[in-house]
């Protein structure tokens, strides 16, 4: 079976033939023929595309081509997510006004809520990405929670962050354009890079420096200039603070003419926007950063070739996002050998890929949201406005000792249980016995620990029970340390998640 | 192999800006390293005009309508120039002599985005090179640090590396940690292993080995000795417990880094600002009591450094915008205490409205370099900056 991709592209090489032109090395994938993709393959598309591989999906996509495998991962991404959200995402959020007028007692409390509400939330996050049917799309709403990267540092109600997030939602394989000018008149974003601030005569920069340098062109493709007149054209994008909507405020905008990129004109920020998403330099970006997520961690000059195509077929499709990624997770880039098991997991991809890939029992996953922040990854409070740095910077000795003593928790609670479940869970203390919210929540943290379940015996058994295959599931390349023979299965798993290949993906 | 021998990494030397590839052999300088250098980071870029304040000068307070410190509550240090009184666990320092305050620290053609401008501060840069690894990882390739210590560098409460990063084959071997208890306690899932052709993998592996190590010397670290110091119960306050009890182990580290974070005061900048300094002076004084109570204190040298200052004019949410140059401090036993560098030239702002800078960070860095360590600049700072004579003889 062809997908609708792969006769497009035996028909483009058909014409090439006849022109001639198939002499000229070509950088778009040669497979011209519809092989399956086979046991490895399949396992580095999931892994790296799904958080992980499990045995059921491997033998569905090793036997679909390049297109049709993504395809179907493309077509996940339509399902509806299955976590209900915290019961307080709907409440208005507190306007500063009241905030000002608040006691002491009364603005401490309000703090406190806030805490416990974003570790709630980071929770739901963490949760849906565990159940979801639909890993992809989790994946991309995480890409760009790093690339318009707000903090519950800065914007404090989560209110504000959860909206976000479902923004980024409905746009993570939408259009890349619209996700830009829907993210610039976000209220968490209009507060974390103080777009509010900024009105005419007293501009603040904030937001302007960083669609330039972050969201769309990058460090050195615009002058500091740039950034003045464009900071005047965002005056007066604000929010209504009894309402939390984003409000355009005609007195503090600036009517005046601003010269931005080499146009000039009496732009307003959404015309500045346009001109940034018609820079070449942007589509290059996006697709350099997806790179980096999905191939490999830097773009070597023997990539820039490839990065071109696809930043070329990403322009043409004025920026459909699910085309950027069609493109670059069917190129032979993605599957070429030396890119295999060359990136380091992020804590989301160790945490949520392990219960994952091990099929754990749905226990509360939602305070292993504590352990992707404690590895370094705080959902929805990125270090800064650059996002996690990634890479091997998520390796250090405090993140590594932190992730090998997660693997060794989890798969130990296993061996050590006593009679189910239940027995750990009564011995601990009852999660609404602490008022300090982040406490509460390591407590229900050391419940979780006890109550999620890895049946072995079942696991084992779907993976064919051989520690070859255990093996060429757990890991993307073979183990650093050998492994003895004659080990039970349950030490072999927990040997196979303490060899420092494990951190790889 | 040890990975500290200098291997024959042709095709290293081809990667833009690997400066270390060039560099044809160590050159094995002998540097004492029991000389330990701590590096406290102010993230978010620190206010240097609300910290050293030049009270005499009608412009500050005119640009500062709102978050100007009042006259009368500088603690002074000269005629004109004062710090913020939350820093006053620091003036018994200034009045042993132990303080250099260093104005106007900065660089040309300063970038005002904290990620590329810290950049340029850990790798020691021109505002117009993009270097790939730390200025202090330069200086630990052409001096190495005895093996026999424990670490060549220990960051605490930051999982950054900074000014120790990068390195490729010659990285520094640096850990990070919070504390030395959990430290040890999660060290013993750590195994020594060898080297694999993977990149990532090799980075996963070195860590590994520099855990091992690390814990095999800090082994004494952890509650020894009772010291007298009262640590503050900040988080800064901590982390200098932590690095007084790794020094106190006598198990050999060259470098400390600590942060304090917090300091990117866009908006409702003095209460903010003022319980930051106050954590950050009464840190300082802990760290000299703990380091003194031990005998190190003269052979310690304390740099604060951060990646720009902020603008002088206040903005509208009574905060401050980013800026360029700030003031920072240096200190220890063998410091001369007083003031560097020049004002605040708040008569000569630029176009942007930010400061002229006086003293070039590098300078800074040079004094560490060469004064302190008698180390050549020219691998780690490639180049030649005029150190400050901040040390005692």
């Amino acid at each position: 079976m062809f997908g609708s991709s792969s006769i497009r592209r035996l028909i483009s090489a058909l014409m090439l033939l006849l022109s001639g032109a198939a002499q000229v090395t070509l950088a778009a994938p040669s497979h011209f023929e519809a092989a399956p993709l086979g046991f490895d393959a399949a396992w580095h598309l999931l892994v790296r595309t799904s958080f992980a591989a499990s045995p059921a999906d491997i033998e569905q996509f090793s036997r679909l081509t390049r297109e049709q495998a993504v395809e179907r991962l493309l077509s996940w991404t339509d399902k509806p997510r299955i976590t209900p959200p915290p019961a307080w995402v709907g409440e208005p959020v507190t306007p500063l006004s009241r905030l000002r007028d608040m006691s002491v007692e009364a603005r401490q409390a309000f703090q406190r809520n806030n805490i416990a509400r974003g570790l709630e939330m980071r929770g739901w996050w963490l949760q849906e990405m565990v159940a979801t049917p639909s890993p992809l799309a989790e994946k991309m709403v995480l890409f760009w929670h790093n690339h318009f990267v707000s903090s519950q540092q800065k914007v404090r109600q989560p209110q504000y962050l959860y909206r976000q997030n479902l923004l980024l939602r409905e746009h993570a394989l939408g259009n890349f354009g619209a996700l830009l000018h829907a993210i610039a008149r976000d209220p968490a974003m209009v507060i974390y890079l103080d777009s509010a601030s900024n009105r005419k005569g007293q501009p603040n920069e904030n937001f302007a420096r960083e669609v330039m340098e972050l969201f769309t062109l990058g460090e050195g493709h615009y002058s500091e200039r740039d950034i003045k007149e464009a900071a005047r054209a965002f005056t007066g994008w604000s929010i209504d603070g009894e309402r939390g909507e984003f409000l355009f405020r005609p007195l503090a905008h600036d009517d005046g003419v601003k010269s931005v990129l080499g146009q000039s004109g009496n732009f307003d920020g959404d015309e500045v926007l346009d001109i940034l998403l018609a820079q070449p330099q942007t589509a290059e970006w996006i697709v350099s950063k997806l790179w980096r997520e999905f191939v490999s961690p830097h773009v070597n000059a023997a990539d820039a070739a490839e990065v071109r195509r696809i930043t070329s077929v990403f322009r043409d499709s004025r920026y459909d996002i699910r085309v950027a990624l069609r493109t670059l997770l069917t190129s032979d880039a993605f599957y070429a050998p030396q890119v295999r098991a060359a990136l380091v997991k992020s804590p989301v991809d160790l945490v949520v890929g392990t219960l994952r890939q091990f099929q754990f029992s749905a226990g509360d996953v939602a305070p292993f949201a504590l352990v992707v922040a404690q590895l370094g990854q705080n959902l929805f409070s990125p270090p800064n406005v650059k996002g996690w740095p990634g890479g091997d910077a998520w390796i250090n000795s405090t993140t590594l000792l932190a992730r090998k003593q997660f693997l060794d928790r989890l798969f130990r609670s296993e061996a050590l249980r006593p009679a189910g479940p239940a027995a750990m869970t009564a011995a601990a203390p009852s999660p609404t016995a602490n008022p300090n919210p982040v406490a509460a929540m390591r407590q229900r943290l050391q419940r979780a620990y006890g109550e999620v379940h890895f049946d072995s015996e079942r696991w084992l058994q779907q993976a064919g029970n051989e520690p070859a295959q255990v093996q060429r599931l757990a890991l993307a390349m073979a183990p650093q340390q050998a492994l003895p023979e004659g080990e039970t299965r349950m030490a072999l798993i927990r040997r196979l998640t303490q060899d420092p290949v494990y951190q790889l993906k | 192999m040890n990975r500290r021998e200098f291997l024959g990494s042709a095709a290293a030397a081809f990667t833009t800006g690997n400066v270390l590839a060039w560099l044809p052999q160590p050159c094995w300088a002998a540097v004492n390293y029991q000389k330990l250098l701590i590096l406290v980071e102010l993230k978010g870029g620190n206010d240097g005009l609300n910290t050293v304040i030049p009270y005499a000068d009608s412009q500050y307070a005119a640009l500062r309508p709102r978050i100007a410190v009042a006259r009368d509550q500088v603690l002074q240090l000269d005629e004109s120039t004062g710090l913020n009184p939350a820093l006053s666990a620091l003036m018994p320092l200034w009045k042993a002599g132990e303080v250099a305050v260093v104005q106007g620290v900065g660089y040309p053609s300063a970038n005002l985005s904290h990620f590329r401008s810290i950049e340029i501060w850990d790798t020691a840069s021109k505002s117009t090179e993009y270097l790939q690894e730390g200025w202090l990882t330069r200086a630990f390739a052409q001096a190495p640090v005895p093996r026999t210590f424990a670490a060549d560098a220990v960051v605490i409460g930051s999982a950054e590396l900074g000014p120790f990063s990068g390195g490729g084959a010659r990285a520094t071997r640096t850990i990070a940690l919070t504390n030395t208890e959990q430290f040890l306690q999660q060290a013993k899932l750590a195994a020594p292993a060898g080297q694999a052709g993977n990149a990532a993998l090799n980075h996963i592996l070195r860590v590994e080995q520099d855990i091992v190590q690390a814990a095999a010397g800090l082994v004494n670290a952890s509650g020894k000795p009772a010291f007298s110091t009262v640590f503050p119960q900040t988080a800064f306050g901590n982390a200098v417990r932590t690095a007084a009890q790794v020094v106190a182990s006598g198990s050999g580290v060259a470098a400390l880094k600590l942060s304090v974070n917090g300091f990117d005061t866009h908006s409702g900048q003095v209460g903010t600002h003022t319980g930051l300094l106050k954590q950050l002076a009464e840190g300082l004084a802990a760290l000299k009591s703990a380091l003194s109570e031990i005998g190190r204190w003269d052979d310690t040298l304390v740099v604060t450094y951060a990646e720009f200052g902020r603008r002088p004019r206040e903005n509208a949410s009574a905060g401050t915008d980013h800026g360029t140059a700030s003031a920072h401090f240096v200190l220890g036993g063998r410091v001369k205490g007083g003031l560097y560098g020049q004002r605040p030239a708040l008569d000569r702002l630029d176009g942007n409205g930010n400061m002229p800078f006086s003293v070039d960070f590098r300078d800074i860095y040079a004094t560490v370099l060469e004064r302190w360590w008698g180390l050549d600049t020219s691998v780690a700072l490639r180049g030649r900056f005029a150190p400050l004579a901040i040390l005692r003889a």
